[in-house]
């Protein structure tokens, strides 16, 4: 039966629990955000021994249906103050599931002065291992070691120096099929609460361990066979994404007017097309790199890659369009190796590249820096790696922070998190999402891009009000439902059009388990995670004027389809599930 | 008129070769997918100056028309 390891960081005991009572038959998002709700105070300080760092695959992570290998992250957020799960995706998540473990919580905290540690575990149990040689290294010379102690087949979790010094946008890596530590929990600052338990590593080791069995195996091998169909049907999923990963977004959103550029200022970027995916690839297929790989075995889509530099050697990979729009038109960088370079050492710093971004843009409304230099930027970036230098320090702890240490009143966040790539004065039912979703400003809770732009799932004027704060509503527990099985959250775009998805998405959890779990049982399953999220941050102090957005958006207009801001915070409340 | 065109992605062999097209009076982004030979089966989204205005819409002189295919990230 699967099982829940509790480690204390400061004793160094660790236990396995069942998962009984509130955590039955949880799973991702679902667990962590229930032991975060259940466990964790919520107004206690987040570096605190009060705070506790939940690791959990999902309900369907271990099993060979497709894209089912992602990881949820949860605690309570250093950035934010909210309640937080940040979902990646690499190896570790699978070989967690082969071990039957269903989730990993961190908790108390060491002395000041006690040495980074790194936890082990394979079969035989789990335990403390001081590893001073990985101590303050970036996380790929980290990973690189911790490979060949323990063998190329382990997957590993870790921070960087950012995390290791606490620095609130940090972010824990994770190592993809190659090795490469280019998967991250970006989001929410999980890489201080890591670094405050003064855990550098997390290495898993499933060699020798037999996997859990599904339940009804005819009945989950159907539902697997129909499952893949759909998204290797879907043209995004089946080609879209594959060709050109996450970056195609670039020129869409850009034509749609909706790129945030200078710091949300303008809607386009008049170099959107030397950044885009369709440029990504050119140089990828130039340099030899590789145009399409998944995150993890099992991934139909893969919409990730290897980017090369001019040289033809390694630079990045994950290199998403988030990233991409961070440090691109959002800075006025138009230099593509320039943006990789930051992708990569955000990696290496354990940094989340969307936080870091935007934090770079409020040292460029500073004056720190120029605009558009990409090279500053990189410049400015390697100075987190020394935990004594003060600038490094600011930059390292984000954008509202940095923006406060330098005066600036341009502040594009949401409860203390950066506003990703859409302006929300163009894409109004992302908007929605951004200001209301118990995670501070985040597209994909409710990624109603979907339905304003690219036309999946729906079709909904991006700039008028109608239809975008239930549409957000809708999205925001249907993603908390798919952050609990370990689907990669891209499925959606398959799902969102295809009839039966939704019935093979139960036929599997009910095959998987042995239950008799229904299409309706998913939507509950999303309405329960977010009356968790939403009690904790009432708790810890959050109410509705945490819920709007930023002044600016309010009173400026965005051109070029010159619109503002204009639901209230109180409309919104719609789109939030009652507790 | 002279219109401003863009395909983008599995489209962008269809780009005019200057981003420009000269078109009748009353032209629509209907008229545009035909005179580029475009399969209608390719296009999912058609932008006219941003904004997702349908393929009929009576196009004006220096209009900007987006055509894409189904596109999804995140
Ligand atoms: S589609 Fe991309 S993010 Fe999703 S599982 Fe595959 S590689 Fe990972």
């Amino acid at each position: 039966m699967a099982r829940i390891l509790r480690v204390n960081t400061r004793n160094k005991k660790v236990t396995n629990e069942e998962l009984t009572g509130d955590y039955a038959g949880l799973g991702g998002r679902g667990l962590t955000s229930r032991v975060v709700r259940k466990e964790v105070s919520p107004t206690c300080h987040p570096l605190s021994s009060q705070n506790k760092l939940v690791v959990a695959s999902g309900l369907l992570t271990g099993t060979n249906a497709a894209n089912t290998g992602r990881l949820s992250v949860g605690g309570k957020s250093p950035l934010t103050g909210t309640i937080k799960e940040s979902n990646a995706g690499g190896t570790f998540s699978q070989k967690l599931a082969k071990l039957d473990i269903m989730g990993i919580i961190l908790e108390d905290k060491p002395e000041p002065n006690a040495h980074f540690q790194t936890l082990f575990i394979n079969k035989d149990g789990a335990k403390f291992l001081e590893i001073p040689e990985i101590a303050g290294l970036g996380t790929y010379d980290a990973s690189a070691r911790l490979f060949e102690q323990f063998g190329s087949k382990v997957g590993i979790m870790v921070i960087g120096p950012a995390g290791e010094n606490t620095r609130l946008a940090s972010s824990i890596q994770f190592t993809d099929p190659k090795g490469n530590p280019s998967r991250a929990a970006g989001r929410g600052g999980l890489g201080a609460l890591m670094g405050s338990k003064k855990i550098k590593a997390i290495v898993i080791d499933s060699e020798g361990a037999k996997a859990p069995e599904v339940a009804d195996k005819e009945a989950f091998k159907a539902a697997a066979k129909r499952w893949a169909e759909i998204l290797v049907n879907h043209p995004v999923t089946g080609q879209g994404l594959p060709s050109f990963g996450t970056s195609i977004l670039i020129n869409i959103i850009n034509e749609a007017g909706t790129l945030p550029t200078k710091n949300f200022r303008d809607g386009r970027f008049d170099k959107a097309a030397d950044i885009s995916g369709e440029k990504m690839v050119e140089f990828i297929n130039q340099r030899k790199g590789v145009a399409k790989e998944g995150c993890h075995a099992g991934c139909v889509i893969q919409c990730s890659q290897k980017y090369c530099d001019e040289k033809g050697e390694y630079l990045t990979s994950g290199f998403e369009y988030e990233t991409v729009w961070a440090f691109g038109s959002n800075l006025l960088i138009s230099n593509m190796d320039h943006i990789a370079m930051l992708d990569r050492l955000c990696d290496d710093l354990g940094l989340d590249t969307i936080e870091t971004g935007t934090t770079v843009a409020m040292a460029m409304e500073a004056g720190i820096i120029p605009w558009g230099d990409g090279q500053a930027a990189i410049d400015l970036l390697k100075k987190i790696y020394d935990p004594k230098d003060y600038l490094g320090a600011i930059i390292g702890n984000g954008t509202s922070f940095t923006a406060e240490a330098f005066g600036v009143d341009r502040v594009p966040v949401v409860k203390k998190q950066s506003l990703p790539a859409y302006d929300p004065r163009a894409a109004k039912g992302v908007g929605v999402t951004y200001a209301t979703t118990p995670m501070g400003a985040d597209h994909t809770a409710g990624y109603a891009i979907c339905q304003n732009i690219l036309k999946v799932g729906g079709d909904i004027d991006p700039l008028g009000k109608e239809g975008n704060i239930e549409v957000s509503k809708n999205l925001q527990i249907a993603t908390a439902a798919v952050d609990a099985t370990g689907f990669c959250l891209f499925v959606a775009f398959a799902v969102l059009d295809t009839d039966d998805a939704l019935d093979t998405i139960a036929r599997l959890i009910s095959a998987r388990f042995g239950i008799n779990f229904t299409a309706d049982d998913i939507g509950k399953t999303g309405i329960e995670i977010l009356k968790d999220e939403y009690s904790f941050n009432r708790d810890a102090g959050f109410t509705l004027a945490h819920d709007q957005l930023p002044d600016f958006f309010i009173n400026e207009e965005l051109p070029p389809h010159k619109v503002k801001w204009d639901f209230t915070a109180e409309e919104m409340q719609k789109a939030k599930v009652e507790i | 008129m002279k219109i401003q065109v863009s395909c983008f992605a599995t489209l962008s062999k269809y780009n005019p070769p200057d981003g420009y097209l000269e078109v009748e009076d009353g032209a629509t982004p209907a008229h545009i997918l035909d005179k580029l030979s475009i399969p209608r089966d390719e296009v999912k989204i058609v932008f006219v100056n941003g904004q997702n205005s349908g393929k009929e819409v009576v196009l004006k002189e220096n209009d900007r028309v987006g055509i894409f295919p189904a596109i999804g990230g995140g």
